[in-house]
């Protein structure tokens, strides 16, 4: 049989299926399988809006629908005070959305490509990082569109806070996979993750400060209400993003002393990149619980979908 | 030299828990906690083989039996709960229907999914992109959305997809039974090829013939056992053993046909006869007037005395009939015909077409028919037996496929009989090529 000597034997590929694999292991094969990841999540992005005819132009109409009725409701019917009230909303919600799709939609992955996950061998946790993946594109272009905005109303920025926006954005889907990672597990057990999610997110979308100002918070007698509210991993991101992008951190229409005359924190560069560090440790440590959460369960997926 | 073993399985064991009532939701899994209704089962238990590279290999088992699981483990899809799984090589797995398709995606973008998850670059796969369209003849359809495609259209892009992306190892499971019978000759081509290229091939079915075919070697999975790991003549026949017992067991089967109970004597078995439209042989028995009865029937040939349940082609075969008649008859012949499973005659004669006299039948009496050599290969044969009038036109007693022997072929011949043959290379011949008989 002279074809059998044309084929090199491939010696590298050598893999081993054990009962468990240690969270190290686990995370060599997501670096190895890094092109089924962007390959994923081009998936994610086109199946999200296959037959939708507007399709891709959700993506921006999502927000500008969401800033339509928060202006109505806070700044028509409430009054809010926070001047450029539409830039303000913009600059913390586009972050939060990624953070709020990006985990609704890795929560219920495994579940949803239970076709996948029944047929072929990858490290399934490609699957809430894709998911997260395909959010992060939309806030790319959401973003990209805000800042299109703001050079046309020649808005100032904060050029040297701007600097911290990606190692805030790495920090904010750090959080996000760790926890997209975990709840993608547990859906599989308890579908009552995905149902919970939706109004936990809810709830932490009003404990962020994104729709009102952080110093309306901040300002509350007995200065232990404000660091309460930093627990939250969240708001050190959403600031950083305001603190850069809105960049006001007064009210200059009301007078000094009285309440809504401070929106932003006077804090020096050093407490914002601060507190970003405790999101980053917060983040971490979720995230090395989801990966070995999800490493102990994903051994009965297949029978379990 | 010898060989490295592609996939190592370490005394792999996997159980599932069985719930009898699954609690998906909280509210349910704490109305229900700690007292879930559940077993564990035991599907696939200490297996440990090893497949050498370049070999294929059959996992035979009837439904249940473990293979499919032990397969999944193979392919990385379910973790065994102990033991381990060592596979070297890429490895491209198809598992019962399609290949972890996304139904939203069309054919294209599914073929580049698919194959970056089995390992390939997005180069490689652009330079394999036309073999595996070409091979799956789905050129028109290759931008549709694969929830429009037929089963049979999802099976040809997951095996096009599967043998295109250069598999050191490739796992199949009963695919090659779907699809139209040209496809399937092209996949088994395809996996000819294979074999030739060295590549290792692990194949679960249960089809027989297929493993007999294809595999040098065939492992036998019953309740999650390893029972038979050898050459496929040997498997195939535990198989069918296998296949008897759960049959036995299974009430269902049981009561599918009940069989008279007289039948049941000497070795003979009845004949697990699926409830065929009435043939001619039926109407006949139903006939018979039991002047002359079959009061017995003996099978016999020389692995019954060796502890086997089944012949070798070209033993020899006896087949003992004692007959009982009320009152003195005369004018009466004896009819044997041989059927494959599926009833088809093989042969078929009686004592009138072969000139022997018969006796007087009166009070007891017993004929015997005696193969000299059974030249078939392998396979459960019925037998039916007959005495009537020499005109055939009265039937006294006759017993449809009531009774069956087993033959098991321990080479590698395929086909229905054993025609002894002997190869020979020589100076050229003028004529045509001859096999010359033993």
């Amino acid at each position: 049989m002279p074809e059998s000597v044309a084929r090199a034997p491939r010696v590298a590929h050598e893999r081993v299926v054990q009962p468990r694999s240690s969270i190290i292991e686990r995370f060599r094969r997501i670096v190895t399988y890094h092109e089924l990841l962007v390959g994923m999540t081009r998936k994610e992005l086109k199946v999200k809006y296959k037959n939708s005819v507007l399709g891709f132009a959700w993506s921006l109409l999502n927000p500008l629908l969401y800033l339509v009725v928060f202006y109505v409701a806070f700044v028509k019917i409430l009054g809010s005070g926070v001047p450029a009230f539409p830039i303000y909303l913009l600059s913390g919600l586009l972050v939060w959305n990624l953070f709020s799709t990006g985990l609704s939609g890795a929560c219920t992955s495994v579940v949803s490509n239970s076709g996948l996950v029944k047929k072929v061998s990858f490290p399934r946790e490609i699957l809430p990082l894709a998911a997260i993946g395909s959010m992060l594109i939309h806030f790319f272009l959401q973003s990209l569109v805000l800042f299109a905005v703001l050079l046309a109303i020649q808005w100032d920025v904060a050029w040297a806070y701007m600097a911290l926006l990606p190692l805030a954005l790495i920090v904010l889907l750090v959080l996000t996979g760790g926890l997209g990672i975990l709840l993608s597990a547990t859906n599989v057990y308890l579908r009552d993750t995905q149902h919970f999610l939706e109004l936990a997110l809810l709830a932490w979308f009003w404990v962020t400060p994104i729709v009102y100002a952080f110093m309306t918070i901040g300002r509350r007698p007995g200065g232990w209400f404000k660091y309460a509210w930093m627990l939250n991993p969240v708001t050190p991101i959403v600031l950083i993003f305001q603190r850069a992008i809105y960049a006001r951190l007064d009210n200059p229409d009301v007078p000094v002393g009285s309440a809504g005359h401070q929106i932003l924190p006077h804090w020096g560069m050093a407490a914002y990149v601060g507190y970003l560090g405790y999101s980053l440790a917060f983040g971490i440590v979720i995230f090395a619980i989801g990966v070995a959460v999800f490493g102990r369960s994903e051994a009965n997926f297949a029978e379990e979908l | 030299m010898s060989k490295r073993a592609a996939i190592e399985i370490r005394h792999v064991t996997k159980t599932f828990r069985l719930y009898h009532e699954h609690y998906d939701s909280l509210k349910e899994k704490m109305l229900h906690f700690g007292r879930t209704p559940s077993e564990n089962f035991i599907a696939v238990n200490d297996i440990d083989i090893d497949i050498e590279e370049g070999t294929t290999v059959g996992v035979l088992g009837h439904n249940g039996s473990g293979k499919s699981t032990l397969l999944k483990c193979v392919a990385g899809i379910l973790q065994p709960n102990e033991g381990e799984i060592v596979t070297r090589g890429r490895l491209a797995a198809l598992l019962e229907l399609g290949a972890g398709f996304h139904p939203e995606l069309t054919g294209r973008e599914n073929i580049f999914m698919n194959a970056s998850i089995l390992g390939l670059s997005k180069k490689d796969i652009s330079n394999v992109f036309d073999e595996i369209v070409d091979f799956s003849e789905l050129e028109k359809f290759i931008d549709m959305q694969v929830r429009h495609y037929s089963s049979g259209m999802y099976i040809r892009l997951g095996f096009a997809v599967a043998v295109n992306v250069d598999p050191d190892i490739l796992l199949v499971d009963e695919v090659l039974s779907v699809g139209d019978e040209a496809f399937q000759r092209k996949c088994l081509e395809r996996v000819a090829q294979f074999q030739r290229e060295g590549r290792t091939i692990l194949f679960v079915t249960h089809a027989a013939d297929l493993v007999r075919r294809v595999c040098e070697r065939a492992i036998v999975l019953d309740h999650g056992e390893l029972v038979s790991d050898s050459a496929p003549g040997e498997a195939i026949r535990t198989f069918r053993e296998t296949l008897q017992h759960s049959g036995l067991a299974d009430p269902a089967l049981d009561d599918a046909e009940a069989p008279a109970p007289d039948a049941a004597a000497g070795d003979t078995e009845h004949a697990e006869v699926p409830a065929a439209p009435i043939s001619i042989g039926r109407q006949r028995a139903a006939s018979a007037t039991h002047k002359v009865k079959i009061t017995n029937v003996t099978i016999d040939h020389p692995g019954l005395h060796v502890g086997r349940r089944w012949m070798l082609p070209d033993e020899a075969l006896s087949i003992h009939i004692s007959y009982h008649a009320d009152e003195p008859t005369e004018d009466l012949l004896f009819g044997i015909a041989i059927h494959d499973e599926d009833g088809n005659d093989i042969f078929g004669t009686n004592t009138k077409r072969m000139d022997v006299p018969v006796p007087v039948a009166d009070g007891d009496g017993q004929v015997t028919f005696d193969f000299e050599h059974v030249p078939l290969l392998d396979g459960t044969f019925l037998v039916s037996l007959a005495i009537q009038s020499t005109d055939e036109g009265t039937v006294h007693d006759w017993r449809d496929q009531e009774y069956q022997f087993e033959v098991m072929n321990p080479t590698r011949t395929v086909g229905l009989v054993s025609l002894p043959l002997e190869v020979r290379f020589g100076p050229p011949y003028a004529g045509h090529v001859e096999a010359i008989g033993s």
